[in-house]
């Protein structure tokens, strides 16, 4: 049985088709469609309810060292309110999940975790958890709201005063007032476009959603779907759990390197990627013959298999199919011309750079 | 949007319509707007056979791919190539934008008309 986020009526009211996902029951788009509430976040401004996303709670004097124990991203030198991406991966260097983990004081942080994930994820920590620290989920008392989309901040400015909004990508209000709400306000974003993550009690989550559709008219503010939100991460090049990772597959093998720290002293995971250097990265797939390449789809140059795709579609805004996949290093050339096997097709592609969508080069 | 009564559906949402010897199949817009936004379409060649109850074509949303299933058995003796560059023609007009055209029909699924294929909707949804 599907969980129902607190917005579920809103969703209902609004004429959104409602699907099970990661155990909600969730609004995969609404009247416009897909490729319409795409296209709203990246030229106007879209609102999606991602309430079922969870937050664990991370306090006590060794905080600090348990975040940087349990996630192969490194957690000092971080201002209160600052937010850093991160995996956390098991002994044997694959990956148990992403989070974005949030410094509130010097000893408490934020985690948050994939909807899916999170009862795996919270049974991990308190099994990896050391010395003085306490983790609680609280995934049940948060309601998040995602505001996105280059007019993301002109709505929100009718809402807030402009001093509790934050100034750097990646941080965080944790004592901000939205629409007369006290909320978390962050800035960031699942779609490579500028907004903002809101994190509230669920007893004022439907209060904050008709603000946002009533503040954000003159915008043009729509609601967006699941579907959008992953054409979105796609052209942004945001991996996705169980696409991009999983349990057997380590950062290092799909270009999140960034997040991985190999100069800290020690954290999860460390060892055996030392003893593994990763032979694989992520790249992106142009798909120049017919047709469209999903998930798990064999790449080839020639009669050689360099890989496999991990998320495909057509990308409404760049106007074409495209794919992201895990390849063989020594063959992740850019310009190289690959082929994808769809459906039992060979249909030629090319190796082309992540991200295939960079708002900085529109 | 009302369904057209001078047309045939199919329980796997695909409309028929007759003109002469040849039937004309496209897509209902029951099933376009089950699908969302349509993409890509891939279609048989004109000679190719098509078998009733069997798949000719697919056609894919942002989110997945759908197999067209034939009404009839037959030879294909035309497709609508201008579907092939603007699949979300589908979207806009599914009673207009036909998908394929057969000739020499040899058998015929179990077709509905207009107002049992709007009561097997409602049962669908």
């Amino acid at each position: 049985m599907e969980k129902k986020t607190v917005l579920y009526d809103k969703h209902v009211a609004a004429n959104g088709k409602m699907v099970p996902f990661a155990g909600y029951i969730l609004p995969v788009q609404y009247e416009k469609g897909v490729i319409a509430e795409h296209m709203a976040v990246r030229n106007g401004v879209g609102m999606f309810d991602v309430s079922h996303m969870g937050e664990i709670m991370c306090k006590g004097p060794d905080a600090l060292k348990n975040v940087n124990h349990l996630m192969t991203n490194s957690y000092d030198g971080m201002y209160d309110g600052q937010a850093r991406y991160t995996t956390m991966c098991n002994e044997h260097g694959g990956t148990v999940d992403d989070f974005i983990v949030y410094r509130i004081h010097e000893d408490e942080f934020m985690l948050v975790p994939n909807a899916a994930n999170k009862d795996k994820d919270y049974k991990w920590i308190l099994e990896h958890q050391i010395g003085d620290v306490t983790f609680t989920d609280v995934s049940e008392k948060y309601a998040q709201i995602a505001v996105q989309g280059p007019k993301a901040k002109d709505v929100i400015l009718k809402m807030v005063d402009p001093d509790m909004i934050p100034k750097k990508y990646y941080s965080a209000n944790f004592n901000a007032t939205v629409a007369g709400i006290d909320c978390i306000l962050s800035r960031t974003g699942y779609t490579g476009e500028l907004g903002y993550e809101i994190y509230l009690p669920v007893e004022h989550a439907e209060e904050m959603w008709d603000a946002f559709l009533e503040n954000g008219k003159e915008e043009g503010l729509i609601p967006c779907g699941l579907g959008a939100r992953d054409t979105l991460r796609m052209e942004a090049a945001m991996p996705l759990y169980g696409h991009e990772m999983n349990d057997d597959i380590s950062p290092l093998e799909t270009a999140l390197d960034f997040c991985v720290k190999m100069d800290k002293e020690e954290f999860v995971g460390k060892e055996a990627m030392e003893k593994n250097p990763s032979t694989k990265t992520r790249m992106g797939l142009k798909i120049t013959g017919r047709g469209i390449a999903r998930e798990h789809m064999d790449v080839y140059i020639g009669d050689e298999k360099i890989g496999q795709t991990t998320s495909g579609s057509h990308f409404p805004f760049m106007g074409g199919a495209y794919a992201m996949a895990i390849l063989d290093k020594k063959h992740a050339e850019v310009g190289t011309e690959v082929e994808v096997e769809i459906r039992g097709k060979r249909v030629a592609a090319e190796i082309v750079p992540l991200p295939i969508y960079d708002r900085k080069k529109r | 949007m009302s369904t057209p009564t001078e047309l045939k559906y199919s329980k796997t949402h695909e409309w028929v319509k007759e003109e002469g010897d040849v039937m004309v199949i496209g897509l209902t817009d029951f099933a376009q707007n089950e699908l969302g936004d349509l993409v890509f379409v891939n279609l048989p060649e004109e000679g190719d056979e098509v078998e009733a109850g069997e798949a000719f074509g697919d056609v894919e949303s942002v989110k997945a791919v759908s197999d067209v299933i034939s009404p009839v058995s037959g030879e294909v003796c035309a497709i609508n190539e201008d579907l092939l560059d603007n699949p979300a023609a589908i979207n806009e007009d599914a009673y207009g934008a036909w998908l394929i055209k057969v000739k020499n029909v040899s058998d015929s699924e179990e077709l509905m008309d207009a107002s049992e294929y709007d009561k097997f909707c409602e049962s669908e949804k």
